[in-house]
């Protein structure tokens, strides 16, 4: 191992590339443990090095943020690689263009993409290092490669009996041509893909090693604390910058935009800093802005004509025509995403070189923010992605980053910025609140002929990713409302797009977060508006799309659906499809004389398609459940003046221990084509809750979240 | 100077006695494995044993921490041997991992109260955030641990 000098070891790591001489690569260590514990290692590909000893770096291009993909892409490697499985270690990805996403062009995390997009082409560098070494022992004994195979980390001659285990044979291998086409496995040769394994980063996780953004610790290291303007785009109009740095500690008061980050020698003292700082706002032009005045132009944007997001049939006919006509609109707030590490970054920025140590999911957004901010060409930005405590869609945004360079920048050392809960609170990316209004139209025999839906909704992308706006649709408001799995003859979905100067982001499933809750309530309405089962009621709707239906037999059948229940307890029922897994959830409440819901039980059916590590699939939809009836029955986001009015645990409030229901996770059984798990269990959620309450009190919930609600009279 | 006793170790630190237990963890002796969610009191994320029993590191001032035997994530064993850091890996409870060295901790604090919690037991005692949901299985490994110790 060779390093630059002592004092950075820690995160200095030689990296040998196939066909180029040795280059330095810098990675953080998952652990701090293990920081120094690593023996000299020969890539084979980008993806992949070998060490002496056998054991197995897998490059893993996609951040860790709790949905265990440090686990599941190292498994898609190993498959092909035939890997001994206890050998083989994740490591995060640098900065390269091998790494990029293969579902956005960019090196980043989201949109549950990771498995279906690296699926492939980590099967592929698996697959091609297996290749190489089995060439290179067939080199080595003189005999054809087709007499060898590769088990368990080693390579085999079936006639002589002779093997060699691919550390012996890494540094041979790696001077080979790599195959073009390298043989793959059938599906039903898998011996890792499919079966549960323990995720590889779990024990880090349970001793305090785990490095997260937070946790990062460089040489000469100052702290940096954030202030900046409560209302959105607001200014720095005063503050007493000599009180903070008369403060023991402070080093400098650097301004960000739309406020300061102080620097001091501890976290403490820089907040201590900002507290003394005295600092005031010129609100700017959203002082006005509140939850009223944004639910009221919503509404009245109802009126308005949209883009259209699916069109087909004659609607407007049909809806003369129909036996019975529903019409309803209904509501969401805006809602941060609270994730438990608060935003942070460390940046150290010479000059000519920044590295930058962040929880982040998105490298390239990263490194094309820090050219824009120091002028440096992306050959000298190093990005080291730590661990990342929750993301959720948060992390992919850069605002912490900014602060972390513009502050490193001006006091030319490293500076790792930590923002308060209240910090990270008001100063989101949140989901976008929207309005939905539908009518529904039942023929004679009560099912729907004719849907006509509307969605005012802010745009995220216009924002983020504008290319992907197109004909006035932003797809992510739409997803979940455009493409309905239902036989309904006649449909019209448009789409409203209405800025508010609230900042929008992607929040875990982004547009089906609202309109699964719309869509999975509207079709709940129709079916009681003519007396049929919910249940049933869908699947009667379901007659071309098998893959939807068994998802809902399944969820029925798991859940008891139409038989007894202990009383006073009730039954909802949802499926959405996200991210191209559809998930069907039941929920089963029960209402206390106080008003308050107490849910018992939710139970799922996923069908992801092929599945990679069965118990993170099921952790996922824990995950995902859990995050959404914090969303239903408590989350709010509200804005007051131009500001957000909650700012810690104490009023923005998440699902606890005592509250958590029993969740029951089933996955359908199938190979077809993967699809994401990250997300897809948050959509059908509030559907099922609100659909459950109906079911106890015949009191249809239309905004949520449920606790605005009054149930006691219900 | 401020003396403390952490993991049964003697340090000294230099700090303003107002400063929260939690940062000079983590910023003084560069112990990081106790987290900051919250600064308030609200997410148990920074807990650590205080004589024994589970505190919130961010809420105390070191001051008040100058006579206690102080345990953390670190010191709870050398080497994941802890029956909670077992059971923990058994049942596979950690998500993204941030909240959970308080949970251990937590629920080491409840164990060694209550060898045998029951479901009950657990709703009250455990009321660390975990924004990534790991409830079921923490639930699930508190009584696997039981049943190690
Ligand atoms: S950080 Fe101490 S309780 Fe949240
Ligand atoms: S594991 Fe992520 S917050 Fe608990």
């Amino acid at each position: 191992m060779e390093t630059l000098n002592t004092s950075r070891r820690t995160f200095i790591k030689t990296m040998t590339l196939a066909g180029g001489g040795l280059m330095l690569g810098f990675h953080l260590p998952i652990s701090s443990k293990f920081a120094e514990a690593s023996t000299k290692e020969q890539a084979i590909n980008a993806f992949i090095r070998i060490a002496k000893d056998g054991d197995i770096a897998v490059m893993v291009p996609s951040s860790e943020m709790g949905q265990g993909i440090y686990t599941a892409l190292p498994m898609i490697v190993a498959e092909e690689l035939e890997a001994d499985w206890t050998k083989v270690r994740p490591e995060m990805a640098p900065l390269g263009k091998e790494f990029k996403n293969p579902a956005f062009y960019m090196q980043s995390t989201g949109g549950s993409t990771s498995v279906k997009a690296w699926w492939q082409p980590l099967s592929q560098a698996g697959a091609t290092a297996r290749e190489m070494l089995i060439a290179a022992a067939a080199k080595k004994w003189g005999v054809a490669a087709t007499e060898c195979e590769a088990k368990n980390g080693m390579v085999l001659h079936k006639g002589s009996g002779k093997k060699l285990g691919y550390g012996d044979l890494v540094e041979s291998a790696s001077k080979l041509q790599a195959p073009k086409n390298p043989a793959m496995k059938p599906k039903d040769q898998y011996r890792l893909i499919g079966k549960s394994v323990k995720r590889l980063d779990t024990p880090a996780k349970v001793d305090g090693s785990a490095v997260f953004g937070i946790d990062v610790r460089v040489p000469n290291m100052l702290y940096g604390s954030v202030k900046t303007s409560p209302v959105f785009g607001g200014e720095v109009a005063s503050m007493n910058e000599a009180a903070a740095k008369a403060l023991k500690g402070v080093k400098a008061v650097v301004p960000v935009p739309n406020g300061v980050v102080v620097v001091a020698d501890s976290y403490w003292r820089a907040k201590k800093g900002v507290d003394a700082l005295d600092i005031q706002f010129k609100d700017g032009k959203h002082a006005n802005l509140s939850n009223e005045s944004i639910s009221k132009s919503f509404h009245q944007a109802l009126e308005n004509k949209g883009a259209i997001a699916h069109a087909g049939g004659d609607v407007a006919a049909n809806l003369k025509v129909a036996k019975k006509t529903i019409e309803v609109e209904y509501e969401v707030p805006f809602l941060a995403h609270a994730t438990m590490e608060p935003q942070n970054c460390t940046a150290f920025v010479t000059q000519d070189s920044c590295e930058i140590w962040s929880p982040t999911q998105g490298q390239d957004p990263a490194a094309f923010v820090i050219s824009q901010l120091t002028g440096l060409p992306p050959e000298k930005i190093k990005i080291n992605t730590t661990f990342l405590g929750g993301g959720f869609g948060r992390r992919f945004e850069q605002d912490f980053l900014i602060h972390a360079v513009l502050a490193s920048k001006a006091v030319g050392q490293p500076v790792k910025v930590v923002w308060s809960r209240e910090e990270d609170t008001q100063h989101d990316f949140y989901r976008p609140c929207s309005v939905s209004k539908f009518q529904i139209g039942l023929g004679t025999d009560g099912m729907p002929v004719a849907w006509n839906n509307r969605i005012v909704c802010p745009s995220i992308l216009t924002r983020v990713l504008p290319q992907y706006v197109k004909n006035g649709i932003d797809p992510t408001s739409v997803e979940g409302a455009n493409e309905l799995p239902y036989g309904i003859p006649h449909q019209h979905i448009d789409y409203v797009m209405k800025d508010t100067g609230i900042p929008v982001g992607f929040w875990r499933s982004v547009g089906s977060s609202h309109n699964a809750f719309y869509v999975e309530s509207a079709i709940d309405e129709a079916a009681h508006a003519s007396n049929q089962d919910p249940y049933q009621f869908r699947r009667k709707l379901l007659d071309s799309q098998p893959r939807f239906r068994t998802v809902l037999d399944m969820v029925a059948k798991n859940s008891g659906w139409g038989k007894s229940l202990p009383k006073g307890h009730f039954q909802g029922i949802a499926l959405a499809k996200s991210f191209g897994s559809i998930v069907g959830e039941v929920a089963e409440i029960s209402i206390t004389p106080e008003g308050q819901v107490q849910v018992h039980r939710v139970v799922c059916v996923i069908d992801c398609g092929s599945v990679v590590n069965p118990d993170t699939v099921v952790a996922q939809m824990e995950s995902g459940i859990v995050f959404g009836l914090t969303a239903t029955l408590n989350g709010t986001i509200t804005i007051n003046k131009g500001r957000v009015i909650e700012s810690n645990f104490h009023d923005y409030k998440m699902m606890r221990m005592a509250e958590t229901p029993k969740i029951d996770v089933e996955i359908v059984q199938n190979t077809e084509a993967p699809g994401g798990v990250g997300e897809p269990g948050t959509p059908p959620v509030a559907p099922a809750i609100t659909n459950a309450i109906f079911a106890a009190t015949g009191y249809r919930i239309r905004k949520l979240p449920v606790s605005i609600h009054d149930l006691k009279s219900a | 100077m401020i003396t403390l006793k952490i993991n049964k170790k003697v340090h000294q630190v230099d700090v303003e006695p107002d400063t929260p237990l939690l940062w000079v963890l983590r910023d003084t002796l560069g112990m990081t494995g106790t987290k900051f969610g919250c600064g308030i009191n609200q997410c148990g994320s920074c807990t650590v044993h205080f004589n024994g029993l589970p505190i919130r590191s961010c809420s105390v001032p070191v001051s008040a921490a100058q006579d206690a035997e102080i345990l953390t994530i670190e010191g709870l064993s050398p080497d994941r041997t802890h029956a909670v850091q077992q059971a923990w890996i058994e049942e596979d409870v950690p998500q993204c991992g941030y909240c959970q060295s308080g949970q251990i901790m937590a629920a080491a604090a409840l164990l060694s109260q209550n060898p045998k919690p029951t479901d009950a037991d657990i709703d009250v005692a455990m009321t660390n955030i975990c924004r990534c949901g790991t409830y079921q299985r923490i639930r699930k490994a508190i009584h696997r641990a039981a049943e190690l110790i």
